[in-house]
């Protein structure tokens, strides 16, 4: 994996989670900005995703298995579009603060895909 | 939409948790059970167990209704008996542990998440009685 990748889509998620944190603090509902930063962290996931399926094609072994890798890939690619759409339902704090859960949650699935790629 | 919905303000996230957990833990004990059961075949029936309980919880969440409401709070119970059961287990017995479980240690592998979930669950499914009837 690219460690500089996983360490721009962390950042990058942590970001969007502090950012609808706030708006879930400031009593708001998630806004276009929130929906284009959620597209920004959507298309970090899936470069991550691509980087991923080409290492593998590469011959490259993910030290917990290849099954484990591959669905926490696309766990990761999922975890902030579906916060998202559920946000667009609930247009109150708890959409943003739905938000702000699915990016933290890319955040630790990143910290794992980190983990089961290299040996440690 | 109907009065008696679940799924509004609060319950979003709380549906949202619980989305997450079922996917987490179902496809975790299916993983295991299907390649490698022998060697720990208890922690990982007690995983397909928590898987079962967090699918039921989010399904009785989405469908909404004083039913559902019910059903859910009842399973949010379990799960909290299941978590603490199975943390305090964990902790005074690990030798029957090889491998841990969703519920291992109070859910110190999910953040703690799992100890919480069911109590904030249990919480929200009050409220959302009192709140519910105005039809």
């Amino acid at each position: 994996m690219l460690n500089a990748l996983t360490l721009t889509v962390s950042l990058a998620a942590l970001a969007l989670a502090a950012w609808c944190g706030f708006a879930a603090y400031r009593d708001q509902p998630t806004k276009d900005w929130h929906f284009i930063g959620m597209a920004v962290v959507t298309v970090l996931a899936l470069a991550q995703l691509v980087v991923g399926v080409v290492r593998l094609a590469q011959g490259g072994e993910p030290d917990e298995g290849t099954v484990i890798f591959v669905a926490y890939l696309v766990g990761a690619l999922l975890s902030v579009p579906a916060a998202g759409f559920m946000s667009l339902v609930e247009r109150s704090r708890w959409g943003s603060a739905t938000v702000a859960a699915g990016a933290l949650l890319l955040a630790v699935l990143e910290v794992r895909l980190h983990d089961i790629w290299w040996k440690g | 939409m109907s009065t008696d919905q679940l799924v509004k303000g609060p319950g979003m996230l709380l549906v949202w948790l619980y989305g997450v957990m079922s996917v987490g833990a179902v496809s975790r004990s299916v993983y295991e059970i299907a390649t490698r059961f022998d060697e720990a075949p208890l922690p990982y029936s007690l995983s397909a167990v928590a898987a079962v309980v967090y699918v039921f919880i989010t399904y009785t969440l989405v469908r909404g209704g004083e039913t559902a409401r019910r059903a859910a709070f009842a399973c949010c119970a379990a799960e909290l008996v299941g978590v603490l059961t199975v943390g305090t287990w964990t902790v005074l017995d690990p030798d029957a542990f090889p491998d841990s479980t969703v519920w291992s240690e109070f859910g110190f592998g999910y953040v703690f998440i799992p100890v919480l979930l069911p109590v904030t669950g249990m919480m929200w499914l009050r409220r959302a009685r009192r709140v519910a009837p105005v039809s």
